[in-house]
């Protein structure tokens, strides 16, 4: 299937990588919840979160996480965000 | 209105001595000549010489005849040339004046002010120069305190007046040509207490404790240290005995680092106790361990260069910040 | 003089393997400092001495494989004078030592320098003040060193440890230890299961406004509220809390908690938060925060090994509905919590979708009964309605 923005995605699934080294880039995909495809815990979760806020600069309000099950979604909003 | 320390002091005596019948001021040339440092200038034609006496040259005499005024039910305030030659009456002070309350039960007290110029920097050598004012502070039965700004020159005196019990004043000499705005009418710039220790100026990274002449040389050195981005707290203690313990563990426990600067020697100082006493309240709020800048073990020397060396300098208590703070 | 003896470091070690003594002859040590890293099955773990004293004599050479309760090590008590050379060990170790030379070693071995405030700060932080550089004067570790080395992201220099157990051994001895203690508890213990369905509206909403206002990096996970509301109950349940040793029950005042924590290759290793009762929840949710990364990156502690008192799994972040325990020996109860989620829930008569948790306790039957048991968990869905209180 296609990718949404190869460099976003690359960017996205190195910061992943940090907090969950087992995974493998072209296994993710894009339309499935993440967190069933990758062991994350509430913590992991938070460290991924604060992450991507930290490297990509951008603000996650707490109100959003709901919003950003899949892989494809969490890429929609940071592009959005990102602009 | 902008007014010397020396001034300050003045306006104090004269407000005692025009609101007190009780109080008159004794001591060597504070009559005819007008004070060694002219803070009683014109107070012999103003107040006559039943109120301010010239006394012959023998401190261990006329300290000792203010204790037996005060004793009579005068207020007595004693002027003694320099802390120097305080040690003449050491025996009236700490045997006599400290001590008659408690030896008599209570029954009497000693409601004498003793006046005394202190410290150096004025190249007047060794004999005229020391800064003892620890000796006192160690005694118990006394309160020793020691203005440091115009506001506490001005207001000092009147509760040391209501005292009931001696209380020593030391002035340190360098102060007296020193210049601040203080309103003239009476408002809290001077209506100070005798109680507390001050802090001079709030900052977050140490604690510079001082005290006296000392204290103008620390806020110099803590402005020098702000433009390198180095927030330095500066407290003066103000009141030497009975110390204000809690202000100086609130300070340290809050910026957890201290330097105590005295003119006094290092060895049995006020800063050794006032380190102790960081020690024993703020043991584990230290972050470093503190230091003192105290004078040299020298007697105090003549030559300018020599006195200036031995004597703590804002750019002693620089190095002495920058040490503690490993920067 | 005393002794150092290797101490378990849980229920399923039987014996560990030194890989670096932290200390060396002639060294003051203080309670509480790590004196060696010994590697169990689960990790290469920090050991702590609990006795102040002076390393008289090092008696296992790294590398060594030691059962639990071998001296390690002798130690003077402080300001005992050192007994002539090799008399006091002769009769007991016959192996040959490099002989200590007190006063060089001394010199040489300095205590380490850190400011009082930093070492108290380290403690409450949990942060292990042996490897820091000190950038203080004279080197000492100073109150703003360990606020950079509690910060999230701060390295950890586990790197140096030498590592001893290759990931597969490890993986394979961690089965083995954690069958040992399990079938130890099942074996032993008299477990009773209980579970509650507890309504977790109004924490969700108390957690998402304090969350609202503030950055990410200092928000609050559901599990330290989760883990505060335990300790709250337990106040009031000294029985579900301490270890049952040599036939009786020890209970234990603070609530040294032990989290359940995943490990990516595999395995578990619960390590204590300790007096999670007495820590506000910003406090927790760092230490939190600290303790799941030490414990990934195997640089744990020994008392937060050997310390907890009870246990909580929080299965639900896998999914599952609800967690029937196993309690860890020798603890006398395990609380678990399933997945929450919005189920049909009835209130004032009428079916509404409510976020809902089930909380699970598995106890010892030999300290506590079923009665108890559900006071405990009315207790704590009770805490868990009041969030602010916590």
């Amino acid at each position: 299937m296609a990718e949404k923005y190869p460099q976003l995605r690359a960017n996205v699934i190195a910061i992943l990588r940090s907090i969950a080294p087992e995974v493998e880039a072209d296994e993710l995909r894009d339309d499935r919840p993440l967190r069933q495809q990758v062991d994350l815990d509430s913590m992991d979760w938070l460290n991924f979160l604060i992450g991507i806020s930290e490297q990509l600069k951008v603000s996650i309000p707490e109100a959003d996480y709901g919003r950003l099950v899949t892989l494809g979604n969490l890429l929609d909003y940071l592009r959005a965000k990102l602009g | 209105m902008r007014i010397s320390y020396r001034e300050a002091m003045r306006q104090a005596l004269h407000e005692a001595l025009a609101n007190d019948p009780r109080v008159f001021l004794m001591g060597e040339d504070v009559g005819r000549y007008g004070g060694t440092y002219a803070v009683s200038k014109g107070f012999y034609d103003e107040f006559g010489p039943e109120r301010i006496r010239d006394t012959p040259l023998s401190e261990l005499g006329f300290v000792g005849a203010g204790i037996g005024a005060a004793l009579g039910g005068m207020r007595p305030i004693v002027e003694v040339m320099t802390v120097n030659f305080s040690l003449l009456a050491l025996d009236q002070i700490v045997n006599s004046a400290a001590l008659l309350r408690h030896m008599s039960g209570g029954q009497v007290s000693v409601p004498l002010v003793i006046r005394m110029a202190t410290g150096a920097g004025r190249q007047l050598a060794a004999q005229h120069s020391h800064s003892l004012e620890n000796w006192y502070a160690h005694i118990p039965g006394i309160r020793v305190l020691a203005p440091a700004t115009i506001a506490d020159a001005r207001g000092m005196l009147g509760p040391a007046l209501a005292d009931p019990d001696p209380v020593v004043i030391f002035e340190h000499a360098q102060l007296y040509n020193m210049e601040d705005d203080l309103r003239d009418e009476p408002n809290e710039d001077w209506a100070c207490d005798i109680e507390h220790a001050a802090i001079r100026r709030p900052g977050s990274q140490l604690s510079l404790i001082t005290y006296g002449g000392s204290l103008p040389k620390a806020l110099d050195a803590a402005a020098e240290l702000a433009r390198d981005g180095i927030d330095v707290e500066v407290v003066d203690l103000r009141v030497l005995r009975p110390l204000d313990t809690a202000t100086i563990a609130e300070s340290v426990s809050r910026t957890h680092r201290a330097v105590i600067v005295d003119e006094g020697w290092r060895s049995g100082s006020l800063a050794a106790e006032v380190m102790a006493r960081i020690v024993e309240r703020c043991f584990y709020d230290l972050d470093a361990p503190p230091l003192r800048v105290c004078s040299e073990e020298v007697p105090i020397p003549y030559a300018k260069h020599m006195e200036d060396a031995a004597l703590p300098q804002a750019a002693k208590i620089v190095a002495a910040v920058r040490e503690v703070l490993n920067v | 003089m005393f002794d150092f003896t290797l101490p378990s470091l849980g229920a399923d070690m039987d014996e560990g393997k030194l890989i670096e003594w932290k200390v060396k002859t002639g060294d003051a040590v203080s309670k509480g400092q790590v004196v060696a890293i010994v590697d169990t099955s689960k990790a290469a773990v920090d050991v702590e001495i609990w006795q102040d004293g002076v390393v008289h004599e090092l008696l296992i050479a790294p590398g060594e494989q030691i059962p639990v309760g071998t001296v390690m090590a002798t130690l003077l008590e402080p300001g005992e004078e050192a007994p002539p050379k090799g008399a006091a060990r002769a009769a007991k170790q016959a192996i040959a030592r490099t002989p200590s030379v007190p006063g060089a070693a001394v010199a040489e071995g300095a205590r380490l320098r850190i400011s009082p405030a930093a070492r108290k700060r380290a403690e409450a932080l949990g942060v292990d003040v042996a490897r820091l550089e000190g950038t203080g004067p004279g080197g000492a570790v100073t109150l703003a060193d360990i606020e950079a080395a509690a910060q999230p992201g701060a390295p950890t220099p586990t790197e140096a440890t030498p590592a001893a157990h290759p990931a597969a051994d490890r993986n394979a001895e961690m089965r083995r230890a954690i069958a040992a203690a399990m079938s130890r508890s099942k074996r032993e213990i008299p477990h009773y299961y209980l579970s509650e369905t507890i309504p977790m509206a109004r924490a969700q909403k108390w957690l998402a406004q304090i969350n609202e206002g503030r950055p990410i990096t200092e928000r609050l996970l559901m599990a330290v509220v989760q883990l505060k509301a335990v300790a709250a109950a337990l106040a009031q349940f000294p029985d579900m809390n301490g270890f049952f040793r040599d036939g009786r029950f020890e209970p234990v005042q603070a609530a040294h908690i032990g989290v359940a924590i995943s490990l990516r290759q595999g395995g578990l290793i619960a390590p204590a938060l300790h007096d999670v009762g007495s820590k506000p929840l910003d406090q927790l949710m760092r230490e939190l925060a600290d303790l799941v990364k030490r414990t990934r990156a195997g640089s744990l502690r020994s008392s937060e090994m050997s310390d907890p008192t009870i246990t909580v799994t929080n299965l639900g972040e896998q999914g599952v509905e609800a967690v029937m325990g196993v309690i860890y020996p020798p603890q006398v109860a395990l609380v678990g919590f399933g997945r929450i989620a919005a189920r049909p829930w009835v209130e004032v008569g009428a079916v509404v979708a409510m976020p809902t948790v089930v909380a699970s306790l598995a106890a010892d039957h030999r300290v506590s009964d079923g009665h108890r048991g559900a006071l405990f968990l009315a207790e704590l869905r009770e805490r868990l309605q009041r969030p602010e209180e916590l």
